[in-house]
């Protein structure tokens, strides 16, 4: 196979990266579309609007902000290395952290949809049957909201497997650690070896195309059952 | 208003009844009652839509908090805003069944069922769930998903998952309101066998008077947020001064014991507690002893001050009359039959002919009597 | 004789097509657009307006990488002009056929620089290169771009490829390897000279100006392109450019010609 030994680390960086991402994303994003969806706060607009930025912000412009923010005279940086921790641009760690942000309205929005929907009857239903809010919020919402967190997981996937924009601007390209599939595509036809790129972008295109087949068909057959 | 003063926290000794009250106030409308309702039997909350019913209930229940609040149910506190205290809803031993039976669509009927009881432990679990099902008749409904079943059978599934969790409470939120006739009709005996099977106290809220003739105990009747009356409902029924009584469908609710049948002349016999004098209604044979309930129209009743021979009225019987009100060109009477009262209308003109006055022993003839409940 | 032999005549008629053209410089005038390496952004934006006053005509430029410009021209993308910043892919785009034959000249010679944002990290030599107390080292893409090359050719030289190869940061382009380093990421990188000289000095931070023995030297080719041939803005950018005002501008910003 024409694929060096970078394109390969390149797909398993990238396939670790769009995992981490959605898991942390799911933890931090249900809370989240969680009081969205249930808050009368007046916070609840501003907060929702800080959170579509994503969607409509360029990657480039989240990944500049990234670049000076953690960068040693920005202020996440700054936190950082007065925690010991350095800084974290040029690291999988600034991706994950990069990435978070960049999909975070692709898991919120879909679980914010199915919370509501779900509605307060349920809840009150539970309630009383005995059940405290956090067994309630268990055994009711998760399994009413299934099929929003299958669409927030499957987003998060998808979108960070394709992020390019915020990698290009804080990633160094550095094999191993900060080199993903997207950036490595764009290396091989900036050096003109477009063999590889073909391999490479051929390669992610029908692995994420099977992938969301799969996830599509898992879920209508759940839609159908209920 | 209600002397929502500090009051210390005392704890409170078990008279075995509720006390309740609650004050909620929202843009348009606000919710003053002030409650002291028995702790057996159902207790009706009757009034139009509006009145405040379901906050009134909601309020028992703990899904809405009053800005100033009191509950104690059997003794125990669930609230009192005076000391800042307030029981949440799923610490309190209720059943709660809603107006749309609200089950939960990804469970089957059985873990619907499940669901509260496996919340509660198990030396407090007093209705056992087949208890339940026999109740209710849903035993063959257990694996279905609540999607597959008729508005009826949702209904009494989630009423037996209300009782599943032995509440000491039980409160009903219109649970016939989303029923066609045919449906209501199929779940009222469910309710009526509940009401005389288990010993839990019932809060029904309705805005159907044929529902609360049929299957309260006691009444209260709200008005915008207000309670207007709240009594044993065959007195509130009687009261000239409350909607009820003054309507042209006013009622007597009257409650009997099966005594015999003719079948020959397909009549039953009910005895009335504390009276000799027996009803005789056309209806199919019941079981002696077989308690029912049954419905008088003021209108119905007409007076005599001898005993009528020879007279197609199939039921005289004596009274004494216990009261008399004026209303335009009619006259209001309650009459006494044995412990129970029946409610007589008839024109002025012949009251005054016939002479007649409160204590004066009389004949009552009346034209029909409707059976309420088998 | 017929009227328009008459010697006044033929003075007016003269007089009015100069006019007219004096006039009308801006209608009869042309635009060039021109693909520029990224490094050579800032003595482009200096040459621009420059040219433009000089001759009339309007220049449009677009500045990024060499390897995208290569590929967007030979897919079509419509300039007239490619400066490179280096020798080969304007080689390679005339053994290719996309460019006017024989108008491929050297405008620039670049020059590598190690630069810090920290105008006391570096101390004019390379002391602080080879004591490698530094977390990142910020350079360009070898593959993509020739300062990216030369910076690893000056490292194999100095014998310390293996010691920094942990510590590399690579930029998509110089541009970016600049950007590494301005923003405090990579305490230093190699840059070229141009990003960081003006009037004839280093204008922040702090540098070495690597000697040219220890590189290749970054021979910085223009070329004209196909589209460009006929378009009398483009010949007169390509004229401008090797003359001597283009030439002082080139210079102060620390190329060589």
């Amino acid at each position: 196979m024409p694929l060096s030994k970078n394109d390969l680390d390149a797909i398993l960086l990238t396939l670790e990266l769009a995992s981490l991402t959605t898991v942390l994303l799911l933890i931090i994003g249900t809370p989240l579309a969680w009081w969205l969806a249930r808050t009368d706060s007046w916070l609840k607009r501003p907060v929702g609007a800080v959170v579509a930025l994503p969607l409509v912000l360029p990657p480039t412009v989240i990944g500049f902000y990234l670049l000076v923010s953690m960068g040693p005279n920005g202020f996440f940086g700054q936190l950082t290395q007065s925690l010991g921790l350095g800084t974290f641009t040029f690291t999988f760690t600034g991706l994950v952290i990069g990435s978070i942000f960049y999909s975070l309205p692709f898991v919120v929005q879909p679980l914010q949809n199915a919370f509501e929907a779900i509605g307060r009857a349920p809840l009150e239903a539970a309630a009383t049957l005995r059940a405290s809010p956090w067994d309630s919020f268990f055994s009711v919402v998760l399994p009413l909201a299934r099929p929003g967190f299958i669409t927030a997981a499957i987003l998060s996937f998808a979108h960070t497997i394709g992020e390019f924009g915020v990698v290009l601007m804080i990633g160094g390209n550095i094999p191993g650690k900060t080199q993903v599939v997207s950036v490595q595509i764009y290396n091989h036809v900036e050096a003109m070896e477009y063999a590889q790129a073909h391999w490479l972008a051929g390669g992610m295109l029908a692995f994420s195309f099977i992938v969301l087949l799969t996830l599509y068909s898992g879920r209508s057959h759940k839609m159908r059952a209920l | 208003m209600f002397g929502f003063g500090k009051r210390p926290a005392e704890v409170v000794a078990d008279d075995g009844r509720i006390h309740a009250r609650f004050l909620v106030r929202h843009a348009g409308f606000t919710l003053d009652v002030d409650l002291d309702l028995p702790g057996r039997g159902v207790t009706a909350l009757f009034g139009h839509s509006g009145s405040g019913k379901t906050s009134c209930l909601r309020c028992f229940a703990g899904l809405d908090r009053p800005q100033q609040g009191y509950l104690q149910v059997a003794g125990e506190r669930w609230q009192d805003s005076a000391c800042g205290f307030f029981l949440p809803a799923h610490k309190r031993a209720i059943g709660y069944v809603f107006q749309d039976a609200n089950l939960f669509p990804h469970l089957s009927v059985r873990q619907n069922l499940a669901y509260g009881q496996r919340r509660i432990p198990p030396a407090q679990r007093k209705v056992a769930l087949d208890q339940a099902l026999q109740l209710l008749g849903i035993g063959h409904l257990l694996e279905r998903m609540p999607a597959a079943l008729s508005g009826g059978e949702r209904q009494r599934v989630g009423i037996a998952r209300a009782l599943v969790t032995s509440p000491r409470l039980l409160l009903m939120d219109e649970p016939l309101a989303s029923l066609d006739l045919k449906r209501k009709q199929e779940v009222l005996p469910y309710l009526q066998r509940l009401h005389e099977e288990l010993d839990i106290p019932v809060l029904y809220v309705s805005h159907a008077p044929d529902e609360v003739a049929r299957l309260a105990d006691h009444l209260v009747l709200l008005d915008e947020g207000q309670v207007r009356a709240s009594g044993p409902l065959k007195d509130i029924l009687l009261q000239p001064d409350l909607p009820f009584a003054g309507e042209d469908d006013a009622e007597a609710v009257i409650d009997g014991e099966v005594c015999g049948h003719d079948a020959a002349y397909h009549l039953l016999h009910l005895r009335l507690p504390g009276s000799e004098a027996q009803l005789r209604l056309p209806h199919a044979a019941l079981p002696d002893g077989h308690r029912v309930r049954v419905k008088i129209k003021a209108r119905d009743v007409s007076l005599s001050l001898q005993h009528a021979e020879g007279s197609s009225l199939l039921n005289r019987l004596p009274v004494q009359v216990d009261s008399c009100q004026a209303l335009d060109a009619q006259m209001l009477l309650t009459l006494r039959l044995g412990e129970q009262r029946l409610l007589a209308r008839i024109t002025r003109y012949s009251f005054d002919q016939l002479g007649i006055h409160v204590g004066q022993a009389l004949w009552a003839q009346i034209k029909s009597v409707s059976l309420l409940a088998p | 004789m017929q009227v328009r032999d008459i010697p006044m005549i033929k003075t007016v008629q003269r007089s009015l097509l100069g006019l007219a053209l004096l006039f009308t410089g801006g209608v009869a005038a042309d635009e060039v657009k021109v693909a520029v390496a990224a490094n050579f952004t800032a003595p482009m934006q200096a040459i621009a307006p420059a040219f433009e006053k000089a001759t009339g005509h309007t220049l449009v430029a677009s500045f990024g990488a060499t390897g995208q410009f290569y590929t967007q021209i030979n897919n079509g993308a419509p300039f007239d002009v490619f400066l490179s910043a280096d020798d080969t892919t304007p080689a390679r785009l005339e053994s290719e056929g996309a460019t006017v034959p024989g108008s491929r000249f050297t405008y620039a010679i670049g020059s590598l620089v190690l630069w810090s944002a920290d105008a006391s990290y570096l101390d004019g030599t390379d002391a602080a290169l080879k004591a490698g107390q530094f977390r990142h080292l910020s350079i360009a893409n070898p593959k993509a771009a020739p300062y990216g090359l030369a910076a690893m050719q000056v490292l194999d030289k100095l014998g310390l490829s293996e010691a920094v190869k942990a510590k590399l940061v690579e930029g998509q382009n110089i541009t970016q390897a600049h950007q590494f380093v301005s923003t405090g990421n990579a305490e230093l990188g190699f840059v070229a000279l141009s990003q960081v000289y003006k009037d004839g000095q280093v204008s922040s931070g702090s540098a070495w100006i690597v000697p040219d023995t220890m590189y290749d030297p970054i021979k910085q080719d223009a070329v004209m392109l196909k589209q460009g041939a006929n378009n009398p803005a483009a010949a007169a950018l390509v004229e401008y450019l090797k003359g001597p005002e283009a030439a002082r501008v080139i210079e102060s910003f620390g190329y060589k010609l």
